[in-house]
């Protein structure tokens, strides 16, 4: 398709940076993830009772005086709604920051390296992989026992592994391009390739996969407190929370307004990753240039 | 074929790589293996304590207690539940196939309907079409599993009454004859409709919500695996041939696209076990979800060790496969 | 009356800019047993306008003019009509065999499918036909070919087969692009005298687009010259070749290597490169790598008219007999 490619070599070609802020999706992720941050920042003063306080009448229906409604100890869902955003969030975050940082680490050491160290590494990730998430950060957190903290170190025991293999993919081939090679024959010292050249290369991918794992993470940490191997009650925690709606049914706004906060923040992690990674990765980009005949 | 044999020899070692994983977690359970396996009455007498040591060699220094779980494990062993007193290889036969029923109809659900929105989504791309389904299927792998068990099982069972809530089949009703151990396909086997139907009615519900991850998935892996291939010149001269358009999508578009959607099918496999742990407490579905979950609660260690060995080495079997089967739909792989 | 006669047809492709005229009114018509050579370089608009004919355009392309297939035309026709027409009257062959076929259906599904359809052939007939085929385009052990995926071949054999696959339905008309640009040039002579020969036989009609002047000058009956969407210069191809009136056309022969000058002349270049399609100067497209060019080459676009025994779009015509 000569002259069709032609024709759309002619195309002005738009930058990166403007590429991000059209999609549409990104910008919604980004709202409501912001508008999340918000909430947690200032629940206290958003939450209109205290989301452990057992003062209200038990599994009464949404109202004017309780939007969500109260559960079965008359406890304000709302309220604890709000109050769990203070929970996922920020260890969501600081779970995913560790993985990365683990992860990265690994994976540039496996790549510089290459060799026996480099297979060594890839192996103990294969073994990772080999499990399904989920059986391994049950098992992880039952073994350390039952609680948020140890969920959330179960979760980082398996998030790990995906960055240490994109790192070490991106550090293989960049170590193997021309201006690594050259640098390394002026003489400069690992260290210094690996920060100066290799870093700014591994960062873009690395922070793709980050908020695509940060959704991911939300879910398995919900899952796992939903499974009671996580935040243990009272904790406003979402995943128990919904745990707690299960057991009551019939009184669905317990469970279904947790739910839908755990599904509104994962989705905003997953426009937002979704489109970045259009952004970082022509080769799977949606652009409209896809056309031939 | 010396692929094929490398990479089975990949998954052997794997496999043992996985019974040591699972073996050092569980050992890391701070406990007294004799008493709740053998429960109160038997841990007093020390002769049977005595004998339950010597058989898990719970006297020897971890290495050689791991020799001693390969050996078992190697002949079938894989120890006592300490919640079931059952042997975990016979709670794993007890489990497995209600799991593998949901699994079966679930990932079948998924996957047709996944390729279809896929597909439609890539001929479609950049019209609404394309843009609804990117939209619904990020939303798909967004809900939590057991957020969406819970609303199903609310909607579909407490305010309409149209599913069962839970297990596998009515309260008080006996399965069919066990020959594969999955409900529906043994129902039919006997030739009792009414037990399949009931066993169908049933699955529906965890089905579905199993699936709807899987759905999205499959969707984004169809699209984009049907974008790479539709370009080609190939399909340029399927429709210069005057093939019918349904011909053109089937035969060389969606036949050009399966072997790269059929690389996540292991990624599936996980998907369902991830929900089936969450799914199955839910709808009180005797699976090996549930088997998983009350072990990893109650620190069964035989069984959390069994479980997670088992579906841990069923993963990367599958994984394995996979890599074989994609050589087998294409011809020019299959040659090398 | 001519197999095909195409009139002023223009195609616009969408761009993220906008539309963009690829094709800008070009005519041409081929006669039974006749190959029309279809020349230009890269971006001229000659495939596009191939496509256009098959409906093969991407969608929200838009074509105007008259496309006369046997009397038909091919642009109005309703979809479903030329996917009857396709494969079956009208063939077409693509300019990489490595591509053009579908490398996990074997060669026999490719070359019976559409002959089942269009013939209504029976599975053994469809068969038999698809044997003589194969021997007929001089591809050895037809049955085990048959049963063959195409990685099994070379690149020539492969376009044999796919030129095999077009003629199946014993078409009118073959629309060969580039066949044999992917090729060996060892293979490429094999290919030609291979159309060249099918065409006698057959009384089929073809259109061989290529940018290599060369490959037209042995089987070519009449040439037609694309510049920037548009016919700059037509006519027999000797006529054509052997004295060029359009500054293009002549400038495309300087830069075929002539073994038997190339001693005294050097290998010619054209200078500058062909426009952007969508970016067009005004006038003449060629103007500014014209060395002829006057002012009226700049502002007004020159037509397509009849000048002695071809037709030129050239109103300097400095090569004028």
């Amino acid at each position: 398709m000569s002259s069709l490619a032609y024709a759309l070599r002619a195309r002005p070609r738009a930058s990166w940076i403007p590429a991000a802020w059209r999609q549409p999706l990104a910008i919604v992720g980004i709202v409501i993830a912001a508008a999340w941050i918000v909430i947690a920042i200032f629940a206290p003063l958003i939450a209109p009772d205290d989301p452990l306080a057992q003062t209200f009448t038990p599994a009464a229906g949404p109202s004017w005086h309780h939007l969500f409604g109260t559960d079965e100890l008359g406890r304000d869902v709302f309220s604890r709604v709000i109050s769990g955003s203070r929970v996922s969030l920020p260890i969501a975050v600081t779970l995913v920051a560790l993985a990365a940082t683990i992860g990265s680490i690994v994976g540039a050491v496996a790549g510089y390296f290459r060799g026996v160290v480099d297979g060594i590494l890839m192996r103990s990730t294969d073994l990772v992989f080999a499990f399904p998430p989920i059986i391994l950060a049950m098992v992880v957190a039952a073994v350390l026992g039952r609680g948020l903290f140890n969920a959330a170190l179960a979760i980082v025991v398996v998030a790990w592994p995906s960055y240490a293999r994109v790192v070490r993919g991106l550090v293989l081939s960049v170590g193997d391009s021309e201006y690594v090679q050259s640098a390394r024959l002026l003489g400069a010292s690992s260290r210094r390739t690996l920060v100066r050249d290799v870093l700014p290369n591994v960062a873009g991918p690395v922070f793709v996969l980050a908020t695509l794992d940060l959704a991911n993470a939300i879910l398995l940490l919900s899952g796992l407190s939903f499974l009671g191997l996580g935040a243990q009650p009272p904790k406003a925690e979402w995943g128990s929370m919904v745990a707690e709606g299960t057991q009551y049914f019939q009184w669905w706004w317990i469970g279904t307004f947790p739910g839908l906060a755990i599904f509104t923040v994962v989705l905003a992690f997953n426009f937002l990753g979704d489109s970045l990674r259009d952004v970082f990765d022509p080769r799977t980009a949606r652009r409209d240039a896809e056309v031939e005949p | 074929m010396r692929f094929v044999l490398r990479r089975l020899v990949a998954l052997v070692f794997l496999s043992i790589g996985i019974t040591a994983v699972a073996f050092v977690l569980t050992q890391l359970v701070p406990s007294n293996a004799a008493a709740t396996n053998l429960g109160e009455q038997a841990a007093g007498d020390p002769a049977a304590v005595k004998a339950f040591d010597q058989h898990y060699g719970l006297n020897h220094p971890l290495p050689v207690r791991y020799l001693i779980y390969l050996d078992h494990l190697v002949h079938g062993d894989l120890g006592q539940s300490s919640v079931t007193h059952d042997a975990v290889t016979h709670d794993l036969g007890q489990f497995i196939p209600a799991t593998a029923e949901l699994a079966l109809y679930s990932i079948l659900f998924a996957a047709i309907v996944g390729i279809v929105f896929g597909t439609i989504a890539a001929l479609r791309r950049n019209r609404p079409a394309d843009h609804a389904l990117r939209v619904l299927s990020l939303a798909g792998i967004s809900m939590p599993t057991f957020w969406i068990a819970l609303v199903a099982l609310y909607v579909g069972f407490y305010e309409l009454g149209w599913f069962p809530g839970a297990g596998r089949l009515n309260p008080g009703v006996n399965p069919p004859p066990s020959v594969t151990g999955l409900y529906t396909i043994d129902a039919l086997i006997a030739g009792e409709f009414g037990l399949f139907w009931q066993a169908l009615h049933s699955l529906i519900l965890p089905a579905l919500v199993l699936a709807a991850f899987n759905v999205s998935l499959l969707t984004r892996f169809t699209r984009s695996a049907v974008l790479e291939v539709i370009g080609n010149d190939y399909v340029r001269a399927a429709r210069a041939k005057g093939l019918p358009e349904r011909i053109v999508v089937v035969r060389y578009i969606l036949r050009a696209a399966l072997p790269s959607v059929v690389t996540v099918l292991g990624l599936v496999f996980a998907n369902v076990l991830t929900g089936a742990v969450l799914v199955e407490k839910i709808f009180s579905w005797p699976g090996i979800g549930q088997y998983a979950y009350e072990a990893a609660v109650n620190l069964d260690v035989p069984a959390i060790a069994g479980v997670s060995i088992f579906v841990a080495v069923v993963y990367v079997t599958i994984n394995f496969i996979v890599d074989v089967l994609y050589g087998v739909i294409d011809p020019r792989i299959r040659i090398t | 009356m001519s197999v095909l006669e195409v009139d002023s047809l223009r195609v616009q492709l969408p761009t993220p800019s906008g539309d963009v005229t690829i094709v800008d009114g070009v005519d041409y018509a081929v006669e039974a047993g006749e190959v029309l050579g279809v020349a230009g370089e890269s971006g001229s608009g000659k495939t596009i306008s191939m496509l256009a004919l098959l409906g093969l355009l991407p969608e929200r392309s838009t074509v105007h003019g008259t496309a006369r297939f046997e009397g038909r035309d091919l642009i109005t026709m309703p979809r479903r009509e030329l996917r009857d027409i396709a494969g079956r009257d009208l063939a077409m062959v693509f300019q990489d065999p490595f591509t053009s076929l579908h490398p996990m259906l074997s060669v026999g599904k490719q070359l019976t499918e559409h002959v089942r359809r269009h013939l209504h052939l029976d599975r053994a007939a469809s068969q038999r036909r698809a044997v003589e085929l194969l021997e007929d385009v001089r591809i050895p052990d037809p049955e085990a070919a048959l049963r063959a995926f195409p990685h099994h071949f070379s690149g020539g054999m492969r376009q044999r087969i796919a030129i095999a696959i077009a003629l199946a339905c014993r078409p009118k008309l073959l629309i060969a692009d580039e066949p044999t640009t992917a090729l060996d040039v060892t293979v490429q002579a094999g290919i030609l005298r291979l159309l060249d020969r099918l065409r006698r036989e057959h009384e089929l009609a073809v259109i061989l687009i290529t940018h290599d002047l060369g490959v037209l000058s042995s089987i070519a009956d009449r040439v037609s010259i694309f510049y920037a969407g548009r016919v700059v210069e037509s006519g027999a191809r000797d006529a054509v070749l052997t004295h060029p009136r359009h500054p293009y056309t002549h400038a495309l022969l300087d830069a075929l290597p002539h073994p038997e000058v190339s001693k005294e002349r050097p290998l010619v270049a054209i200078g500058g490169a062909p426009p952007a399609p969508g970016r067009l100067p005004t006038g003449c497209a060629f103007n500014p790598r014209c060395a002829h060019a006057v002012e009226t080459c700049r502002l007004e676009v020159p037509q397509l008219v009849v000048a002695g025994d071809r037709r030129l779009a050239c109103p300097v015509d400095p090569f004028r007999a």
